[in-house]
């Protein structure tokens, strides 16, 4: 199967901004039903390179192809109904009154009937877990909460790339984990395809394949294992952070990363 | 703000609560032209019933209606007065100088007090009984025709409907940054005129800031959902006519038959 | 400075409702130039603690005693602009209160509020700032125009120019990536030791709590659960569980493996470095 979003030789900056956040002659490729953490420091271009992919930013160079279709100005409204975008600030993301009115938002938007709405609303909410807040207003909600509600906002619209643009920044750690937990079931009940840009590397530990940004451009990609083995700048999840202190201690650790669950079959061999 | 009783919502199950807004609306509009064929005190008195009966019928107590006359009953007292001096004819009671009080005077002075009386209660039974979105949706409604005349009526209702929904938010944002700038020692209410307006700034400022740039998030939000000004946009929020609401047109077909049958047949005025 | 709490109750009003209580009857006894943290989960009353500490909430019964000035329930007003003065409080997200035109006028909003003289908050902001790790360039630059991660330390900048006895912060590393958060919090720690200032934070982060608080303060629906040293409270794994307190990811590990294994370590591991010496020891690395 052909990967469902290609980038290619993608060039970007911002004329008029003094924070220059640039990118440079980025590609990568991402598969259907992939997990991708995208990870690097502040100002190494993730959020642009996300606002272009959903088509709010224009690059000046490249192109950007998702489930074979070319990226555009034209193209950019129906290649939305299919990809969503979660991003940080739970407030600036809530439009409807309630939390069914916020998530019938992309519905209205596609003039869809209200019998259709109804189904859609209905299952989105269950996805979530937020079927019992349906009539709730978002003064009454939790940041977690309301996040659960932006992605039931894109679930409805029957998707099939969400884009977290470090979504969870400013939930507290339970709220977070809840997030994680949904949003992995949801990719493998319906076949989702996630990007999710983040500085948690639990959660990059996660993910199917890694992206490393740096400067605007794309200095490494591969498995949570090669790119936390190799890469040592990168804060590592705590196993791994467990392994290089040992090595360091001079012990016979493995020379390779370790996920938690085998650090610990090591250790009680 | 608590004897701002105009636009607070009164929760209640009665039978003025459950008409359409459409119908509540254009009944009070409707009511403040037909009070002007009243004349005499046969159709004062048919109006007064009316709004006593429609009162009532809110299930809300009298005294929060008075209390919504309040902030409003010395504009409505110097109204009175001008209409007593300068309306001649009748009996002449008081001639004082450049001070000339007649009996026409005195009745048309209080024709206008329950004339603006009313008006204030009929406006006000429409604000106690209507949830603030349910009449931004009615409203929407009542000028969807508008649309044919390329007026934007959909970025209209949506621009009320987002600003209510961020009245709380606003509401806790103030209070958060009241907190933080009187942690820094600022005293809020004290002092000159002068130097109270002084202490808004760390306040406005801010929220002014935020506000900016909650714009543009929603704004991106809005348009990765698919919100596209021109088009043509269904709604979840389903407004249901019933036959009570036309009920209550036809009652104001009849009131407006009673009203000109007691005008023309009505003795003196 | 000591912060001391006796009795203390507080909830909130908003016009003719009163919310249910946020504080309920709370003692407390921070000890002068202790680090402590404060724990709990999202609305057991972590943040009403605080803003009981500078007066921004007032007690409805008890004594709130900050050094040597009191607050209680009626009218405090001198005793309120004291304890503001000594107690620097620094909200979350506090990037959102800078508003002046430039960043040293912003620093200097507070210590002028204070009755100090503009040249020495003047003097006040230069030193503050580099403190903070920003050049003095940045004094004459509007806040408006900074990062988020400069505009927060430019915000904690004003705080520490208040000169305080007390330094009160809620989660002052949120919604930061890993760096900016430990360059924060390695920021708050210094000026901690080099002044022996009263530190007090709120975090949900506990393996900042591991490396930097001596005590801990567990809060459950408005009321202190538990308050002891830092060692102690990750020890006790009975207490821990009844109030489903999460630990630093050291301890997590530890537990985990203590059980699945049926080997116990020789000690409560709270960081990466104690867990490693800890399983040399054993022989199991």
């Amino acid at each position: 199967m052909p990967p469902i979003i290609e980038v290619n030789n993608l060039y970007f900056s911002y004329n008029q901004r003094i924070d220059e956040e640039t990118l440079t002659n980025v590609s990568f490729t991402v598969e259907r039903g992939e997990w991708l953490a995208v990870v690097g420091h502040n100002g190494s271009g993730k959020s642009t390179l996300a606002q272009i992919l959903v088509g709010l930013l224009s690059p000046q160079k490249g192109q950007i192809k998702i489930a074979g279709q070319v990226l555009n100005e034209e193209s950019k409204w129906e290649i939305r109904q299919t990809m969503g975008i979660v991003f940080q600030n739970p407030d600036n993301q809530f439009i409807g009154t309630t939390v069914q009115d916020d998530v019938a938002f992309g519905l209205e938007n596609l003039n869809m009937s209200y019998m259709d709405m109804e189904t859609r609303i209905d299952e989105a909410l269950r996805m979530v877990e937020m079927s019992s807040f349906r009539f709730s207003d978002p003064s009454r909600l939790s940041g977690g909460q309301k996040q659960r509600v932006a992605i039931a906002g894109i679930l409805a619209l029957t998707p099939s790339v969400m884009i977290l643009d470090e979504a969870l920044v400013m939930l507290d750690p339970p709220s977070r984990r809840k997030l994680l937990n949904i949003l992995h079931l949801l990719k493998e009940k319906e076949g989702l395809t996630i990007i999710s840009i983040t500085h948690d590397m639990n959660e990059a530990a996660s993910a199917d394949r890694v992206l490393m940004m740096e400067s605007g451009q794309v200095v490494r990609t591969g498995s949570p294992k090669s790119v936390f083995g190799d890469v040592l700048e990168l804060e590592p999840p705590f196993a791994e952070a467990l392994r290089r202190t040992l090595l360091k201690k001079g012990r016979n650790v493995p020379q390779r990363y370790m996920t938690e669950s085998e650090m610990e079959k090591w250790l009680c061999k | 703000m608590n004897n701002l009783i105009l636009g607070r919502y009164f929760p209640g199950d009665s039978i003025i609560h459950r008409l359409d807004p459409r119908a509540k609306l254009v009944a009070a509009i409707y009511f403040i032209f037909i009070l002007f064929i009243a004349n005499n005190w046969q159709t004062y008195l048919l109006v007064w019933i009316f709004t006593i009966v429609v009162m009532r019928s809110s299930n809300v107590k009298f005294t929060t209606y008075l209390r919504g006359v309040r902030p409003l009953i010395w504009l409505i007292l110097f109204t009175v007065f001008l209409q007593v001096l300068f309306t001649a004819g009748g009996i002449l009671y008081v001639d004082w100088g450049p001070i000339r009080i007649s009996s026409f005077g005195l009745i048309n002075g209080v024709y206008i007090f329950c004339r603006f009386v009313m008006i204030i209660f009929i406006s006000t039974v429409v604000t106690l009984t209507t949830k603030p979105i349910d009449l931004t949706d009615g409203i929407n409604s009542l000028l969807r025709p508008l649309r044919k005349l390329k007026v934007p009526v959909d970025d209209f209702s949506l621009m009320l409907s987002i600003s209510l929904r961020f009245i709380p938010t606003l509401l806790d944002e103030t209070q958060k940054v009241m907190d933080a700038q009187r942690a820094r020692g600022t005293e809020f209410g004290e002092g000159s005129l002068f130097k109270q307006m002084k202490t808004l700034v760390p306040i406005f400022l801010p929220l002014f800031a935020s506000s900016l740039n909650r714009a543009e998030e929603m704004a991106n939000t809005m348009e990765v959902r698919g919100y596209q000004s021109s088009k043509q946009r269904s709604t979840f929020r389903l407004l249901r006519w019933h036959l009570r609401d036309t009920i209550c047109l036809a009652i104001m077909l009849i009131v407006t038959i009673g009203l000109v049958v007691l005008r023309t047949s009505g003795v003196g005025h | 400075m000591q912060v001391t709490f006796k009795g203390v109750s507080a909830d909130y009003k908003l016009g003719p409702i009163r919310s249910p209580l946020v504080l309920q009857s709370v003692d407390l006894n921070v000890t002068s130039g202790a680090f402590t943290a404060v724990v709990g989960h999202t609305g057991s009353g972590k943040s009403s603690l605080l803003k009981a500490m500078n007066g921004l909430l007032l007690p409805t019964g008890g004594v709130v005693t900050i050094g040597e000035t009191e607050i209680k329930a009626g009218k405090n007003k001198k005793a309120l602009k004291d304890v503001r003065r000594k107690v620097g409080m620094v909200f979350q997200f506090p990037e959102s209160q800078l508003f002046a035109e430039t960043v040293e006028q912003d620093i200097c909003f507070g210590p002028l509020n204070f009755g100090v003289s503009l040249e020495e908050a003047k003097e006040r902001a230069k030193d503050v700032i580099s403190q903070v790790g920003l050049d003095n360039s940045i004094l004459t630059k509007s806040p408006f125009s900074l990062s988020g991660g400069q505009k927060r330390r430019v915000a904690i900048a004003g705080i520490l120019a208040m000169q305080p006895n007390v330094l009160v912060l809620d989660e002052p590393g949120a919604g930061l990536d890993p760096k900016g958060k430990k360059e924060i919090l390695s920021l708050i720690w210094r000026w901690h030791q080099t002044r022996g200032l009263t530190t007090i934070l709120v975090t949900h982060d506990m393996d900042d709590v591991a490396l930097y608080a001596d005590d801990v303060i567990v809060m459950e629906k408005g009321r202190i659960v538990l308050h002891g040293k830092m060692r102690e409270v990750f020890t006790d794994v009975e207490k821990l569980e009844s109030f489903h307190l999460e630990v630093p990811e050291a301890r997590r590990f530890q537990l985990k493996l203590e059980r699945e294994s049926g080997i116990t370590l020789p000690r409560v591991c709270l960081t990466v470095e104690e867990l490693a010496d800890a399983l040399i020891e054993v022989g199991l690395a």
